[in-house]
């Protein structure tokens, strides 16, 4: 089973930009379909490493993401 | 007339780049192109990378809408098909019944006639007077401002005479008293530098088709900080790709106004352009513009019947060039200057019966030139030559 982590925003755009401010904080991203076991408002999230979420939570806070979540996926 | 009419058939001189940029750089043609052959899919509707290639093409153009007119935000640049309905978007979506708004004499019907129709439904007016160059005071402005006025938009540079209007100062009025102020940047975007936050722009309307070089069909409003969303009506509502689940129109940027499939082909291109201008650089493409209205200006002084209107010095206007020949027909001299010279221009009240009012050239117009970044210094002289020789006719 593998372990990561997405984050939920609220549309693609959102997670376009979100996915170039990690870029240039040098941080790992890549854009994917919502797994089916979450609810989001978008159809896409970003997946990210589980060691870059502290990261990923300070760049979401620092850029006002709203309504912006970090999940837990296994699969 | 006959071997005149054959002489031009071979050339071809655009001076009508006010109206529309021509020709566009290659790489927009090439971008639009490939868009059709490569990408194609409906952006934010789907998670396949069809949709994520077309997706991201949009947002790479609102990056460098963003960087181009300094809005930290790319998600604040909202695109709609021209910037008409970009500055419809600000006004309509802003003012209501009992507000006060300020505007100029310069002003272009895209401002004008929704304005006139907010007016009738109960919108306080003031229209600041210019200048027959086409200045603008900031004082007749500061001089309006009332209890109830909610914002000031205004013309970056107009469409009739080229005058670059002084939107920083403006800018600096309207945050003193806690304005909006929505600049139409139909003529200035992309040969003018623009900095919102430093010349405090609140919401910016610009067009893609004209001097940024991208297609028609393109445009957009970018909001800036000190705009209150809540109190922010769309003009449209309906499919935007996310908060699929909920039948309410999403609060968030840009989709609150973006409603409906994009013109994501014309925005692939407008990219390609607005790359282009990067490339470039706004300087080089001034300068270059700049240095042809210059020797326009100082050529035509040189014809006998050629009155000039607007700033008689390059540096303070855009490459539009409005005149008439005394004693002659707009009309005629375009039609003659289109068959015998092959040179492609306007004529008339260009969309701007205000400024035509305030230029003195009202209801006549003025046959204007308008030059573009592909047009060259031979083309010029070219063009004095046959006004000189329709002039003396």
């Amino acid at each position: 089973m593998e372990e990561f982590a997405v984050v939920l925003v609220e549309s693609t755009s959102q997670a376009m930009r979100l996915e170039n401010l990690l870029h240039m904080d040098g941080i790992q991203s890549k854009l994917i379909p919502v797994p089916r076991f979450l609810s989001s408002s978008c159809g896409n999230c970003l997946r990210i490493d589980l060691s870059s979420i502290e990261a990923v939570k300070k760049v979401i806070e620092k850029h006002h993401f709203a309504n912006a979540s970090v999940e837990i996926v296994q699969m | 007339m006959a071997d005149f009419s054959s002489q031009a058939q071979d050339t071809k001189i655009y001076f009508d780049n006010a109206a529309t940029s021509w020709p566009k750089p290659p790489q927009m043609i090439e971008a639009m192109a490939e868009f059709s052959r490569q990408a194609g899919a409906n952006p934010g509707r789907a998670g396949h990378r069809m949709a994520i290639d077309s997706a991201r093409i949009v947002y790479e153009t609102r990056e460098a809408i963003a960087g181009l007119f300094h809005c930290a935000d790319p998600l604040r640049v909202i695109f709609t098909s021209n910037v008409t309905e970009a500055i419809n978007l600000g006004l309509f979506g802003l003012l209501k019944a009992g507000d006060h708004v300020i505007t100029t004499s310069m002003e272009h019907n895209a401002v004008m006639r929704p304005l006139r129709y907010l007016q009738a439904q109960g919108v306080d007016l003031s229209i600041a007077p210019c200048s027959r160059e086409g200045y603008l005071d900031p004082c007749d402005v500061r001089r309006e401002i009332r209890k109830n006025t909610r914002m000031i938009v205004m013309t970056h540079a107009s469409n009739v005479s080229g005058t670059l209007m002084p939107a920083a100062e403006i800018g600096r009025i309207a945050h003193e008293n806690d304005l909006l102020l929505m600049v139409d940047a139909a003529q200035s975007a992309g040969v003018v530098p623009i900095d919102m936050q430093k010349d405090q722009i609140d919401l910016l309307a610009f067009t893609g088709h004209k001097s940024l070089y991208g297609p028609m069909g393109t445009g957009g409003l970018v909001i800036g900080e000190r705009v209150d969303l809540a109190n922010f009506k769309p003009l449209k509502m309906g499919g935007t790709g996310s908060n699929s689940e909920n039948e309410i129109q999403p609060a968030f940027l840009p989709d609150k106004f973006e409603s409906g499939t994009l013109n994501v082909i014309g925005l692939a291109g407008l990219l390609a352009s607005l790359r282009w201008i990067y490339q470039n650089g706004i300087d080089q493409i001034r300068a270059h513009e700049e240095s042809l209205t210059r020797a326009f200006l100082e050529g035509a002084r040189s014809i006998e019947n050629l009155r000039l209107y607007g700033p008689s010095d390059a540096a303070v206007k855009t490459s539009v060039i409005p005149f008439t020949l005394d004693g002659k027909d707009n009309g005629q001299i375009g039609e003659w200057l289109d068959e015998r010279y092959g040179i492609f221009c306007r004529v008339g009240l260009h969309c701007a019966p205000a400024a035509a009012r305030t230029m003195e050239v009202f209801p006549e117009g003025t046959i204007r030139f308008s030059l573009g970044y592909f047009n060259q210094l031979s083309e010029i002289d070219y063009a004095l030559e046959a006004l000189r020789t329709l002039s003396e006719r």
